[in-house]
């Protein structure tokens, strides 16, 4: 943690209020984004209890599985889960623009733009929390590979039409998701967290509900009591008054009402089975229907409030406006959704289950280069974020006093000239240590030359002067402009080229299912999830 | 039983891998070795006979520094041996001494330095390279730092060479990824992990060497640095007991700093021990007893004595070094020093002292003064390399309670399937080291 964010974790303690952290909103919101609040059954992985879906937060739609264990029923909800998801991503798939890509022409090696289309805008997905997002994930892994009867008639379970494809595009969403930066599936918490400093521990600010109570206290509370409340307090029933926001139930939401709810519904439904003529199946179909929705009832009753909660962290992101990189970033989503629309259209299959050696390498390069543009460009974007990098020692402003015109000794003398600065602030320089100001929206770079006696610095500039001896007008600062000048580079280098998958050396264990096939498991063949 | 001799170990260790490399039948041959064991004397070797041989090849190390030495030390062992610099298109991309050796062709396209015995480069300069710039894959390759480079990395350059000798010391810091890798953490060739880890995961049956003798450690720290880093392969130092010796011109004033340092110059070691406290990263006291340390040892007129030279050498400021774990109490060290009126004393993280050496080292503990014992605190290659850059004598400053410290954060890192477990852990490296040190402790009150 860094030190202006210990400093503003102290002051929301003792303030009794979140401090922000930025100026601006560092990640783009759609105006229409669909919000997912999932919940899971306790002690089995990857069952779906129920959710509620949305884009209009007035009404959302309400998916239960009232037999958590029972696999039709889950397919019963993912099928309704994609009739609910699927319209909303295929709303964007159709709206496009012309656009340029840089590609490489593979036998010359050279690299040159096509003509491409990018979707105008993206749909993007909001969980709860970052337990939301794992579970995003894990939907798509179990979804993905599921045949339907029409792909494969002799598949013994046939999963319902459209699931499949929505597994392809939650895996898609939730990898997109490891990508700094990136806003197509966001959780609400993390969010919050990236604005707002709260006076509790990180761990305690995975808690939607006591998150937004040190963002947003209610009149006359401070934030600590309110976020108490929020994690602990419960009603006369015993009950959570703030359920946590999943996809994991409240335990003793779990004993006390739902399982004996469920139990009601297995009751019903075997009754139902056993039910002798056509007048008692009619009566015990209605006993059923009432479990079924009482069911929905008590989900629903702890699914509201976290629905409710992630639209009031909207609300409370919206009122900061966004950042000017912000868009850029959104632009590389909008990049990623249009490259995976076109991948299902052309038939491709489904994401593998690992990623092969090079597939890994590009993606963890392209993070990192993301991640060096994220923390460069938030900085940038944000003088609250730079200063937390001048306080570290990473960027300094000052003020200019003096200009030495200068040249490089050769032939051709290019400019070179010394500023000499003076800050306030404590950067670490040593001699030679390049350094970066941005200069009509592009990077221009110094270095730094050395500290004068009575603690000013200078530095020689070095690029962004045109071909001229002398300096392009408005290229070198004058005497009394405050700038402020980073270490960190504000642009990153192109990254190296890979081999392609089926040129893997040897030192990577050479081309993928080149080796010995991974076996499914000897004991539950259907086993290679 | 015959007495060590670690000129004849170290020289069959050499000859062995020397003869894998030239005549074996492997792709690869991977050499493990510890701090100061004369890696580079070794890839200098290596890549001579190999163009002596007639097999031009070329070398990957992991910086712009290594890189320079490496030509520079080549340069000195063979002036006439026409070697390139493959370089990046930044300004001043390589050392400026290289511009003075007549047979060092400098260029950033690898296509000017087709032909040339031996081309050096970076890794993340030849990742940019292309097989068909330099008429087709090099024959032999040597991947200098092969621990401290990435798997992506290494995937990046294997396809320009068919054949490679791997170099480096698997306990000094592994690689790091600024962004989050989890997801492929247990496979084969995870892109966030150490080069030779996924080549051995691949290619089992590689032959691995390892160099048996520490030239730079003295006999004091050998055996402490290699039971807690390297305890199932075990090395020695080259030099005994008595071989090495530092003294001091000035008397000791008998305040907790000299102390410090007359229990260094007679033991190797000293531990300067502050009241616990739990402190900000830059411990401001910390910081001033370093550099007091420092001062101190400038002032005493240090003078050591080494199998190099029958003569003391003056222990200058060039010889001396101080380690930190963050880059900000390096910059604090160095504000401290300044003040003192120190200059020339190398202040810097473990990162970027690995691989030097000098003759006095002075550590500012990664845990000292800390509330929690984190995974990149408690990392092992972190405390390695700051426990043994030194040819005479470590001083360590920390606060006490330390060790309750360890006590009360046991590791808590999610266990990974499929991830083989790095023994020893730093928990367990941590406390090694600290009862060894335990034995120098000096006390102060500042």
């Amino acid at each position: 943690m860094s030190l202006i964010s210990t400093l503003a974790r102290l002051e929301a303690v003792e303030s009794g209020r979140a401090q922000p952290l930025t100026t601006v909103r560092h990640r783009h919101l759609s105006e229409r984004p669909l919000v997912f609040v999932p919940l899971t059954t306790a002690g089995e992985a990857g069952a779906p209890l129920g959710a509620l879906v949305g884009s209009d937060r007035a009404a959302p739609t309400l998916l239960v599985v009232p037999q958590p264990r029972d696999r039709d029923l889950r397919f019963t909800f993912l099928a309704d889960l994609a009739e609910a998801v699927l319209p909303y991503l295929d709303a964007y798939a159709d709206d496009v623009e012309p656009a340029e890509r840089s590609e490489t022409d593979p036998e010359t090696g050279k690299k040159t733009k096509v003509e491409a289309e990018l979707c105008a805008d993206a749909p993007q997905l909001i969980v709860p929390g970052r337990a939301g997002i794992d579970f995003v994930r894990l939907l798509g892994r179990s979804m993905r590979f599921r045949r339907t009867a029409e792909q494969d008639p002799d598949a013994p379970y046939p999963a319902p039409p459209r699931v499949p494809l929505l597994g392809r595009w939650f895996t898609h969403y939730a990898e997109r998701a490891r990508t700094p930066g990136a806003a197509l599936l966001l959780a609400a918490t993390d969010l919050l967290n990236r604005h707002w400093a709260s006076g509790q521990s990180s761990l305690e600010d995975q808690h939607l509900g006591a998150l937004l109570a040190w963002i947003d206290p209610p009149e006359g509370e401070s934030g600590a009591e309110a976020a108490l409340r929020a994690e602990l307090a419960r009603g006369a029933d015993g009950q959570l008054l703030c359920p946590p926001a999943g996809p994991a139930t409240d335990p003793a939401f779990d004993n006390r009402l739902l399982a004996p709810a469920v139990e009601r519904y297995d009751r019903a439904r075997q009754a139902l089975q056993t039910a002798e003529d056509g007048l008692a199946a009619d009566e015990r179909l209605v006993q059923l229907t009432i479990a079924e929705r009482e069911i929905r009832r008590l989900l629903a009753a702890q699914l509201m409030p976290t629905w409710t909660a992630v639209w009031r962290a909207l609300d409370l992101l919206r009122e900061l406006p966004e950042g000017e990189r912000a868009a850029a970033r959104w632009t590389s989503d909008r990049w990623s959704f249009t490259g995976h629309r076109d991948r299902i259209a052309a038939g491709e299959p489904p994401q593998p289950r690992r990623d092969d050696a090079v597939t890994a390498a590009t993606k963890l390069l392209r993070r990192e280069r993301a991640q060096a543009e994220l923390e460069a460009g938030e900085a940038l974007d944000d003088p609250l974020v730079m200063a937390g990098r001048r306080l570290a020692g990473e960027a300094f402003a000052g003020e200019v006093v003096e200009v030495t015109p200068a040249w490089t000794e050769s032939k051709r003398p290019s400019p070179r000239p010394l500023v000499t600065l003076r800050t306030d602030d404590a950067p670490h320089l040593a001699e030679g240590t390049k350094v970066y100001r941005t200069l009509d929206g592009k990077p221009q770079k110094a270095e730094f030359v050395t500290y004068e006696p009575e603690g000013a610095l200078v530095l020689r500039i070095l690029d962004k002067m045109g071909r001229a001896k002398d300096p392009a007008p408005g290229s070198v600062p004058d005497k009394g402009d405050r700038i402020c000048w980073t270490l960190f580079e504000h642009e990153q280098r192109g990254a190296p080229k890979l081999p392609d998958p089926e040129a893997t050396p040897w030192t990577h264990g050479g081309p993928p299912g080149s080796g010995t096939a991974e076996q499914p498991d000897p004991l539950t063949p259907e086993d290679l999830l | 039983m015959t007495a060590f001799d670690p000129g004849a170990a170290a020289a069959g260790a050499t000859d062995a891998i020397l003869a894998d490399t030239l005549h074996g039948v492997s792709r690869g041959v991977v050499v493990d070795s510890p701090p100061g064991a004369g890696k580079s004397t070794l890839v200098v070797r290596a890549a001579l006979e190999l163009a002596a041989a007639g097999r031009p090849l070329m070398v990957v190390a992991q910086t712009n520094s290594q890189v320079d030495d490496l030509v520079v030390r080549l340069a000195e062992k063979a002036p006439d041996l026409p070697v390139g610099r493959l370089h990046s298109n930044d300004s001043d991309p390589y050392d400026k001494a290289l511009d003075d050796l007549d047979n060092v062709r400098k260029s950033s396209k690898a296509g000017d330095l087709a032909g040339l015995d031996v081309v050096i480069s970076t890794a993340a300069k030849w990742a940019h390279v292309k097989s068909t710039d330099t008429g087709g894959p090099w024959r032999h390759a040597i991947v200098d730092e092969a621990y401290q480079m990435r798997s992506d990395a290494l995937l990046a350059v294997a396809g320009l060479f068919e054949r490679a000798l791997f170099v480096g010391d698997p306990g000094q810091l592994d690689p790091f990824a600024i962004a989050d890798a989890e997801q492929w953490a247990g496979l084969s060739y995870d892109p966030s992990a150490s080069a030779v880890s996924t080549l051995l995961a691949h290619n089992p049956e590689l032959p691995q060497h390892r160099l048996p003798v520490s030239w730079r450690l003295p006999a004091s720290a050998a055996p402490l640095v290699s039971d807690a880093f390297y305890p199932f392969t075990p090395f020695r130092s080259g030099t005994d007991h008595g071989d090495r010796r530092l003294a001091f011109g000035v008397a000791s004033d008998g305040s907790a700093p000299d102390r410090a340092l007359d229990e260094a110059a007679e033991s190797g070691w000293a531990l300067l021990e502050l009241p616990a406290r739990h402190t900000p990263r830059t411990d401001p006291e910390a910081v001033r007893a370093v550099a007091r340390v420092v001062r101190r040892l400038l002032d005493r007129g240090g003078a050591a004595t080494s199998e190099r030279s029958p003569e003391p050498v003056p222990l200058t400021a060039a010889r001396i070094a101080v380690g930190t774990a963050h880059r900000d109490q390096a910059a604090a060290v160095r504000a401290a020093l300044a003040e003192l009126g120190v200059t020339g004393v190398a202040v810097d993280t473990a990162n970027r002292l690995q691989g030097r050496e000098f003759d006095v080292t002075v550590v500012l503990h990664p845990l000292s003064g800390r509330p929690d014992a984190t995974a990149f605190h408690l990392e092992t290659g972190r405390l390695c390399v700051l426990a043994s850059r030194h040819r005479h004598a470590c001083i360590v400053v920390c606060r006490a309670g330390v060790t309750d410290l360890l006590d009360d954060h046991p590791s808590t890192e999610p266990v990974q399937l499929g991830v083989t477990v790095k023994f020893p852990d730093g928990w367990e490296a941590n406390h090694a080291v600290l009862s060894h040190l335990a034995e120098h402790r000096v006390v102060w009150q500042p």
